[in-house]
């Protein structure tokens, strides 16, 4: 299966069997398995937004009904939800969004680039919010991570977005699927099924008065911080002994899984930190890392937007080292083997 | 005794929030009338806009979202599509309609959607303090256009029933006004009739209200219903727009 097949599957196994989305590529696969599959199912719609504003909307609609759906799109199409998202996170309503990452600023290019990093992890849209931010580095975590982000998003009813990139939406590899990955949450304390033996009720996120507004963001922020103790996930590769750690996501990690088995090979003691989660970001474990390990290289598709949130973890006790690649040219094993070599 | 004028069940007993004079609260107390009178209350959701109706959901005793300024159409989608057993009220200003969500209407309206859109048009928009709409009338002053509205530099107003009705997917487009006891029926009767439509399931209906808004057209509310009827009235005719199947060429 493809990486982008394998989502879309993975999501209407997750009962998000209503899906909004505008053309863009190197997404359109998703809404192309979506346009054929969703129409069989009974209760499913497939429908094809004017705009990106318009198809996060129409998400923010669905879920308030207690239902899951999708939206997926490219960088600039993630620009253009973002108000959506924003309200989204301050109406405190679980989406999952997909944002299948190419080359920017601008129209940029179809290539893969991971230079969404602060626009996912940082905000995005305005006001006081966090997106739970989890990003797969295989065709099956391209399901099994979209699974987990209607998961998420329904526990801790929060939009969740998933960040990955053309060559993991164009890979073909094995997947394997349950059936069924049905809800363990019930929405029927909130969710907008019409006021029948109980009184009315609304979904909004306007607060006009001051302690007000401060009360409720402070209450998502406690939400936040909940987030952030129980939902941090990482791989940790050979860094018991290593004196060189290498943190990457997503596809870059995989380059940099040959590179540090070539580093081995040579002799030199290298590991890595793939992240799961961007956001909660897994400063723990590279604060733990730092104690021992001799230096971090951070390895990106990007001019280099996760390096900061390493360098803040890691606090000084060691140098941080960036390599990365734009324009979509994916770093090789090679490039970046030399550039830990260098430094030992 | 009879009660003559009693509060619709859909509304709540929140007192209106509205200036004197001013459509919203009259067109949201038939909204809820018409409501109470097809039983769709509990079924019923509104969607209130950005504007000076943000806070239409203090009124209507029924399930309510706040929606993203222009939005409210993607948001109906969103809902109906989610829960076709449900009937969803999209309850729009100008600016939020006619400009904002320029985009989301017409494509709601061309989709054939089966909700209704109550379109509160007052050639102004009213909550950010009176600046010139894409409703304004040419000459008109307001805020932003303090000379009055130059169609050389801002061009002339949206007719936006008359632009959704040369589309084939709409079941209803009415335009009515506010001015008189005639027609304060007739938008009630559009309103009531929209939403039996919906609850059908014939497809999209709109019903846009020329509503009064003493406060930024600088006048008292007796000199807002002449000014409605001098000059909004002879720009915006009144009138059923279309009534047909969708697809149906009319
Ligand atoms: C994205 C965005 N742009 C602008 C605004 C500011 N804004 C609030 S209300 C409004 C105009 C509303 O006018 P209208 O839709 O005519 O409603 P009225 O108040 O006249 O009923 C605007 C521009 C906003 N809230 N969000
Ligand atoms: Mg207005």
């Amino acid at each position: 299966m493809k990486g982008n097949e394998a989502l879309s599957e993975a999501a209407i196994r997750a009962g998000a069997t209503l899906y909004f989305g505008y053309p863009i590529t190197p997404q359109n696969e998703v809404a192309e398995y979506m346009s054929r599959r969703l129409p069989t199912i009974p209760g499913g719609a497939y429908i094809q937004a004017e705009t990106e504003v318009a198809a996060i909307n129409m998400v923010y609609g669905a879920v308030a009904t207690g239902r899951r759906a999708l939206t997926t799109s490219s960088s600039p199409g993630i620009s253009l939800m973002a108000e959506g998202i924003s309200y989204l996170a301050g109406s405190e309503l679980p989406a999952v969004v997909v944002n299948i990452m190419r080359g920017g600023p601008g129209l940029g290019n179809i290539n893969p680039e991971q230079a969404d990093y602060f626009q996912a992890v940082k905000g995005g849209g305005h006001g006081s919010y966090r997106l739970i931010v989890l990003a797969p580095s295989s065709v099956q975590e391209m399901a099994d991570l979209t699974v987990l982000a209607f998961s998420l998003a329904d526990r801790y009813r929060n939009p969740v977005m998933v960040v990955a990139d053309g060559n993991l939406g164009q890979m073909m590899e094995p997947v394997e699927l349950a059936e069924r990955y049905p809800s363990e949450v019930d929405h029927a304390s909130w969710a907008l099924t019409g006021a029948k033996e109980r009184p009315g009720r609304t979904i909004t996120s306007i607060y006009l008065d001051a302690d007000e507004m401060e009360a409720y963001i402070r209450r998502l922020y406690a939400k936040y911080d909940e987030v952030e103790r129980n939902e941090v996930r990482f791989e940790e590769y050979l860094t018991e002994d290593a004196d060189a750690v290498l943190v990457a996501y997503g596809i870059v990690s995989r380059v940099v899984r040959s590179a540090v088995e070539e580093l081995r090979a040579r002799g030199i003691k290298a590991g890595m930190v793939r992240l799961i989660t961007l956001w909660p970001f897994p400063k723990a474990v590279l604060k733990g890392l730092a104690e021992r390990v001799r230096f971090f290289l951070v390895c990106e598709m990007s001019m280099g937007q996760m390096v900061e949130d390493v360098q803040l973890a890691v606090n000084g006790q060691r140098p941080v080292y960036f390599y990365g690649r734009s324009g979509g040219n994916v770093p090789t094993p090679a490039e970046i083997v030399a550039e830990v070599a260098k430094r030992v | 005794m009879q009660k003559v004028f009693e509060r619709p069940k859909s509304l709540t007993d929140k007192p209106f929030h509205y200036c004197p004079g001013c459509g919203h609260g009259i067109v949201h107390r038939m909204i809820a009338e018409a409501i109470d009178e097809l039983k769709l209350a509990e079924r019923t959701i509104v969607i209130s806009p950005v504007g000076c109706s943000v806070f239409a959901y203090w009124y209507f005793a029924t399930d309510n979202i706040q929606a993203a300024h222009g939005r409210a159409p993607a948001v109906a989608t969103g809902l109906k599509r989610a829960n076709p057993e449900s009937i969803v009220i999209s309850y729009q200003g100008d600016g939020d309609l006619a400009s904002s969500g320029t985009a989301e209407i017409i494509h709601a309206a061309a989709r054939g959607e089966n909700f209704t859109v109550v379109f509160i048009n007052n050639a102004i928009y009213g909550m950010t303090g009176g600046q010139m709409a894409p409703t304004t009338l040419v000459g008109q002053a307001s805020a932003t256009s303090p000379y009055g509205r130059d169609p050389k530099f801002a061009g002339h107003p949206l007719h936006v029933s008359e632009m959704l009705a040369t589309l084939k997917a709409p079941r209803y487009i009415e335009r009515t006004a506010l001015n008189n006891v005639a027609n304060l029926a007739r938008t009630k009767r559009a309103i009531k009739k929209a939403l039996d439509l919906q609850q059908k399931g014939e497809g999209f209906t709109f019903v846009e209200v020329l509503a009064m808004c003493p406060t930024n057209w600088g006048v008292d509310p007796s000199e807002a219903v002449d000014w409605l009827e001098s000059s909004l009235m002879p720009e915006y005719p009144l009138g059923v727009y279309r009534d047909a199947a969708p697809g149906e060429v009319k």
